[in-house]
C-alpha cells in the first residue's frame, strides 16, 4: 500500500567536495548525483567548483570533470551537438542534453546535475533505457506494406513529406518520457510521449499501409489514453518538439473512425 | 510494483513491453468525458440561473419550478452528465495512482455501482418532486 519513506537506494546523501585549484579564473560550483552500484552504498551528490573559463555547455563541464577532476565519473556522451541523445539528464531541475545547454542560459549560481527523473539508474547519471527502447521497438517503428514492392522506392508526394516534420527530428533522448508524470506512475503500460510520437509518424506516413493495425495496437486506455495533455514532454524537449500535439492526434484519428 | 519493468528477469525486454497488448478500448472513455464536459458547460450555467431564481421563493413555488417539464427534463439530463463524468475522472484518478491491485479493482467496482446508484437516486428524488407538484 502507500510507502511513507523512499526506498533504501533512492536517499541520496552528501558526498565529496572538490575545491577549485587556486588559479583558476571563472568557478562555478557543480552538484552531481553520484552512484556507483558495486560498492554497496546509497547514492550521494558530489559537489566539484570548476573552472569554466574554457567551457561553453554543460557537457564540456562534465568532460572537464571527468579529465582533470574525477574521473570516476560516468556519463554517456556522444556526437556533442544535440544529434544523438545519449546525454540527456536533469540539469537544475529539467531534463536536457548537457551538449547543447549554454552554461550562460543557467540561473546563477550552483548548478545540480541528476540522472533523468525515474528511470533506473546504470551509474551516476547514467539511466538504463531497456524498457524504453523496448517499448520503442513495440510500436513497429518501421513501414509496412502489403502492396508488392515495385522497381523503384515507394514516392511521396512533398505536401505528404512535411507531414512528418516535428516528428522524423526525434532523437529518442528520452527527455519527454522521464518528465511525464503519467510515465512516472505507470511506465509498464503506458507508451509514453516519445514512442506515441514515433507511433504517429508511422501512423501519418503517407507510405505506410498499417495505419488501422496501428491505431488498434493503440486503443487502450493504458498504452495511449494515459496521457493527461500535462505538456511536460512538449515543454522539456530539448530538440524543439510537440510529443502532446502527436498524441492528441493521435487520439483523434482513433476516435473518428469511430463517428 | 514489484519491479521496474525491463530490469534484469528472464523475459525479453520486448515481452515485458508488450505486456498484455492492445485492449483495444480506451477511446469510447475519452471522447464521452469529452462530450459530457462540454454539455455540462451550458448545463452547469442554467442550473447556477436556476437554483438562484429559487433562493427566495416560497416551497410551493419551488416546488412547481422544478415540476416544468422542461426543468425536469434538464435537471435529468444534468444529473446523467455529472455523475458520467465525474466516473470517468474519478476513473482515470484511480487507473494513474492506485497501484495496489485489490484496492484498484475494489475502488473501480465501488466507483462505478455509487455513481450509477447515485444518479438513479437524484433522478428519483427530482422526479418525486416534481410529480408529487402535479
Amino acid at each position: 500500500m502507500a510507502q511513507f519513506r523512499l526506498p533504501q537506494l533512492s536517499r541520496v546523501k552528501k558526498g565529496n567536495y572538490f575545491a577549485a585549484k587556486p588559479e583558476a579564473k571563472e568557478v562555478r560550483k557543480f552538484k552531481v548525483y553520484r552512484w556507483d552500484p558495486e560498492d554497496g552504498d546509497n547514492p550521494r551528490t558530489d559537489t566539484y567548483e570548476v573552472d569554466i573559463s574554457d567551457c561553453a555547455m554543460v557537457l564540456d563541464v562534465l568532460l572537464k570533470i571527468k579529465n582533470t577532476i574525477d574521473p570516476t565519473l560516468t556519463l554517456r556522451r556522444s556526437c556533442r551537438e544535440g544529434v544523438c541523445g545519449s546525454c540527456s539528464m536533469n540539469i537544475n531541475g529539467e531534463n536536457t542534453l548537457a551538449c547543447i545547454t549554454p552554461l550562460d542560459d543557467l540561473r546563477a549560481g550552483q548548478v545540480n546535475i541528476y540522472p533523468l527523473p525515474h528511470m533506473p539508474v546504470i551509474r551516476d547519471v547514467v539511466p538504463d533505457f531497456t524498457h524504453f527502447y523496448a517499448q520503442y521497438a513495440s510500436i513497429q517503428p518501421w513501414i509496412k506494406t502489403d502492396s508488392p514492392a515495385g522497381s523503384r522506392e515507394r514516392l511521396q508526394s512533398p505536401k505528404d513529406r512535411k507531414k512528418l516534420d516535428g516528428l522524423y527530428e526525434c532523437i529518442l533522448c528520452a527527455c519527454c518520457t522521464a518528465s511525464c508524470p503519467s510515465y512516472w506512475w505507470n511506465p509498464d503500460r503506458f507508451l509514453g510521449p516519445a514512442v506515441l510520437l514515433q507511433a504517429y509518424r508511422w501512423i501519418v506516413d503517407s507510405r505506410d499501409e498499417a495505419t488501422g493495425e496501428r491505431l488498434d495496437d493503440l486503443n487502450d486506455p493504458f498504452k495511449l489514453f494515459r496521457c493527461h495533455a500535462i505538456l511536460n514532454g512538449t515543454n522539456t524537449c530539448p530538440k524543439g518538439l510537440n510529443p502532446a500535439k502527436a498524441i492528441a492526434k493521435i487520439k483523434r484519428l482513433i476516435a473518428e473512425r469511430t463517428i | 510494483m514489484s519491479e521496474y519493468p525491463g530490469q534484469s528477469d528472464l523475459r525479453d525486454p520486448l515481452k515485458v513491453a508488450r505486456k498484455w497488448g492492445s485492449s483495444k478500448t480506451g477511446v469510447q472513455h475519452w471522447w464521452v468525458q469529452r462530450v459530457t464536459a462540454l454539455a455540462l458547460i451550458p448545463l452547469t450555467l442554467w442550473f447556477v440561473y436556476f437554483a438562484l431564481a429559487l433562493v427566495h421563493v416560497d416551497y410551493a413555488t419551488a416546488m412547481s419550478a422544478i415540476a416544468d417539464p422542461v426543468h425536469m427534463f434538464l435537471l435529468i439530463v444534468l444529473t446523467i452528465c455529472t455523475y458520467w463524468h465525474g466516473m470517468l475522472g474519478l476513473d482515470v484518478i484511480i487507473g494513474d495512482y492506485v497501484h495496489t491491485r485489490w484496492l484498484e479493482v475494489t475502488l473501480q467496482i465501488a466507483l462505478r455501482f455509487g455513481a450509477v446508484a447515485g444518479a438513479i437516486a437524484t433522478i428519483l428524488a427530482i422526479m418525486s418532486v416534481g410529480l408529487a407538484a402535479r
